[in-house]
């Protein structure tokens, strides 16, 4: 275990040195003066100034030196402060944003959490289930209807889903709003007697037991947890349906047939356990998934998340932002990664000893 | 003489004679191999992916006659003739005042009219829907086929060169490959056409370029693993033996064999090229405003999500066609990974 354990540490820096030098391959595609602008807040008045920023910060030196001065920035020769380095938590100034990128991802990743958080729950356990009813009664009427879902789930675009629920649920009707709360929530924690313990907003409203703001923070969820759960679901109930068929073929389950227990507890507590073990690898994925940043979904219902701000950046070409909040979800995807494949051996022994 | 041992046994032998001698080769299975043949045939063997092919083979018509089904009004025929400039979406049936086509043959028998009119509204900025779906289904196919095409060559070259040299290649390779997967694909898509559209400005080329890059990964997988069962088999020990060159039996040997299945795979991807490139549209990247792209029209409607109940046609119509599109791909697709799969095989 330990020695697996080991083994997937070591790939975290390759990884990471791997995500790095795309991202900072990408940045060098732009010429010298466009990539100033990763060090600039205001918009430079002169060329003078701006040919200052590029001998400064060595954007003209080979590439080498240029991703190293990217990583560990420079130091101030007058101050001795220093400047830039993405290693330091600097991941330059978002021009359409008006602020550094980095208190981008500390003011919207809270958002994303949350919702990844109320979605995790719902996608699974109704994936799983649908799944595990189709495998028991196979080639019978629910088997059939799950597999045409599955098949239609994949097939509709997460936008056009997150329209038609807009349409059907907050054009007309106003169920569920779109967004991150209603004005009068946000003038609550404007005023500064909401205590923000997490950031996350339907936690803290809970533990300020205003259980009428968590109402309306879930209100301004629902849709984007439908949406997201929606298009989980179609692959949970395939990938658990043919697990679940495999698994119920082996011979142990005929064993426990044979010994005459119920079929529930033959279905519950012997064969779903083992089925669950693909599934695993399918939910660590797509959790780190949605901490990644869910783009799409997050846009369509205007939610002030990671991907939301990626998205918005990208439309305004807005390239400091956008690659900003490229290496940290690269960041948090390689972190989660790791910790998905660790526990996965934990669960599952041939892994660690293959 | 010795006697020969016995190969068959003897007694009741029905099975074994069905399987021997009574399985007639096709033409197509004598052309395309066993292996490959069996791929073909679980193409069509479910009524799903049947009902896959025709969907898929409605939009290749509705893009071949696109000429004729919606005639093109500007010199590009693939700018949405703009009906006026109004922000507000006109529902179907309402008048075509401006850029008007010629009457398409289908019009007067189905709609009964003599005016041309917005058979499915228009759009905000008065683009008429039903031109961008049908134009759109040509963008469609060009994006799909263009990234489909690009992908799979690099795939291919770097799968089967890690694949046949191995060892440090194919660690390097396989390394590469896998911290491109570990980047969430949309999410480096709409980065990448978003650096890239400052230099290439607003076209089709900098979204397509973003997924190229991000796209290549599950081939070049796909082919190693296919190239690395080719190689243990005998004819490529023939060859070996008979002194062939390295490369030749890559690219005589080998590759032939192996590349089947990449290929049905890559053919199938279009779909997931399609729905890629339109989220990337709707996200505001890529094409030019007015480009006949399904993407576009509908992020056309992120701009009336509050009153979609009035406006619905703005999304429901693109939206739709979008999803038979994908959807399409995907029957046939199902059936392709149950025929690929040999633990699924049969039993789904």
């Amino acid at each position: 275990m330990t020695n697996y354990i080991i083994r997937r540490l070591l790939m975290v820096p390759i990884l990471l040195i791997g995500v790095t030098l795309i991202i900072f391959g990408m940045l060098q595609l732009l010429g010298p003066v466009e990539r100033s602008a990763l060090y600039v807040k205001d918009f430079p008045k002169n060329d003078k100034q701006i040919q200052g920023i590029i001998t400064r910060y060595g954007l003209d030196k080979p590439f080498l030196t240029q991703y190293g001065i990217w990583l560990f920035g420079v130091k101030d020769p007058v101050s001795g402060e220093r400047e830039g380095g993405i290693l330091y938590g600097d991941f330059g100034y978002s021009r359409t944003a008006s602020q550094d990128v980095i208190d981008i991802v500390k003011n919207r990743f809270p958002n994303t959490v949350d919702l990844a958080l109320w979605t995790v729950y719902p996608m699974l356990s109704v994936g799983i289930w649908l799944g595990v009813k189709a495998a028991v009664n196979q080639n019978k009427f629910i088997d059939q209807a799950a597999r045409v879902y599955s098949i239609i789930g994949t097939s509709f675009p997460t936008f056009v889903f997150g329209l038609l629920l807009l349409m059907l649920l907050y054009a007309g009707p106003q169920y569920f709003m779109p967004g991150k709360m209603s004005d009068w929530v946000s003038q609550i924690i404007f005023a500064g007697e909401f205590k923000q313990y997490t950031h996350l907003l339907s936690i803290d409203a809970l533990l300020n037991l205003r259980f009428d703001i968590f109402w309306d923070a879930l209100r301004h969820m629902i849709m984007p947890i439908l949406t997201l759960s929606y298009i989980n679901w179609a692959t949970y109930v395939r990938v658990t349906r043919s697990s679940m068929l495999e698994t119920l073929r082996m011979d142990y389950v005929t064993t426990a047939r044979a010994k005459g227990l119920s079929e529930q507890t033959v279905i519950n507590q012997h064969a779903r356990p083992n089925a669950m073990l693909p599934i695993v690898t399918m939910a660590g994925s797509s959790i780190v998934g949605l901490l990644g940043g869910v783009v799409i979904t997050e846009t369509v219902f205007n939610y002030p998340g990671i991907g939301k701000a990626a998205a918005d950046a990208a439309a305004n070409l807005d390239v400091v932002t956008v690659l900003g909040l490229a290496i940290f979800s690269g960041s948090i995807l390689i972190v989660s990664n790791l910790i998905v494949d660790v526990v996965y051996a934990f669960i599952d022994p041939r892994v660690r000893l293959a | 003489m010795t006697e020969q041992p016995e190969l068959i046994p003897t007694g009741d032998n029905r099975m074994l004679d069905e399987v021997v001698s009574d399985r007639k080769i096709t033409w197509l299975e004598r052309s395309l191999g066993t292996d490959n043949y069996r791929i073909v045939k679980g193409l069509f063997k479910t009524p799903a992916s049947i009902v896959g092919f025709i969907l898929i083979l409605i939009f290749v018509l509705v893009a071949v006659f696109a000429p004729v089904i919606m005639p093109p009004v500007d010199k590009d025929p693939y700018k949405m003739p703009r009906d006026g400039y109004s922000g507000e979406p006109r529902g179907p049936g309402a008048e075509w005042n401006r850029k008007v086509p010629d009457m398409p043959f289908w019009y007067e028998p189905l709609t009964g009219k003599t005016e041309m009119t917005h058979v499915l509204g228009t759009t905000q900025g008065q683009y008429d829907i039903l031109y961008g779906i049908v134009w759109g289904t040509r963008t469609a196919f060009k994006t799909g086929l263009l990234v489909v095409a690009v992908t799979v060559i690099i795939g291919v070259v770097l799968g089967s060169i890690a694949a046949y040299y191995g060892g440090w290649v194919d660690n390097v390779i396989m390394r590469i490959t896998d911290i491109f997967m570990t980047l969430p694909y949309i999410m480096m898509a709409l980065i990448f056409s978003a650096v890239l559209t400052p230099i290439l400005g607003r076209s089709l080329w900098p979204p397509l370029i973003a997924m190229i890059s991000f796209g290549w990964m599950g081939y070049a997988r796909v082919i190693r693993s296919d190239i690395l069962s080719i190689k243990e088999r005998d004819f490529v020990l023939a060859a070996k033996v008979s002194g062939v060159k390295k490369n030749r039996i890559l690219f005589k040997h080998v590759l032939p064999n192996a590349i089947f299945p990449t290929m049905v795979l890559a053919s199938l991807g279009i779909g997931d090229v399609v729905l890629g490139f339109a989220a990337l549209s709707f996200l505001g990247i890529g094409t030019e405003v007015g480009y006949a792209d399904w993407g576009q029209i509908l992020s056309f409607a992120r701009n009336w999500i509050t009153n979609l109940d009035r406006y619905s046609y703005i999304v429901l119509y693109p939206g739709l066609t979008l999803t038979l599109f994908v959807m399409g791909w995907n029957l046939v697709g199902d059936a392709m990974r149950d025929v690929l799969d040999p633990r699924m095989r049969g039993k789904s």
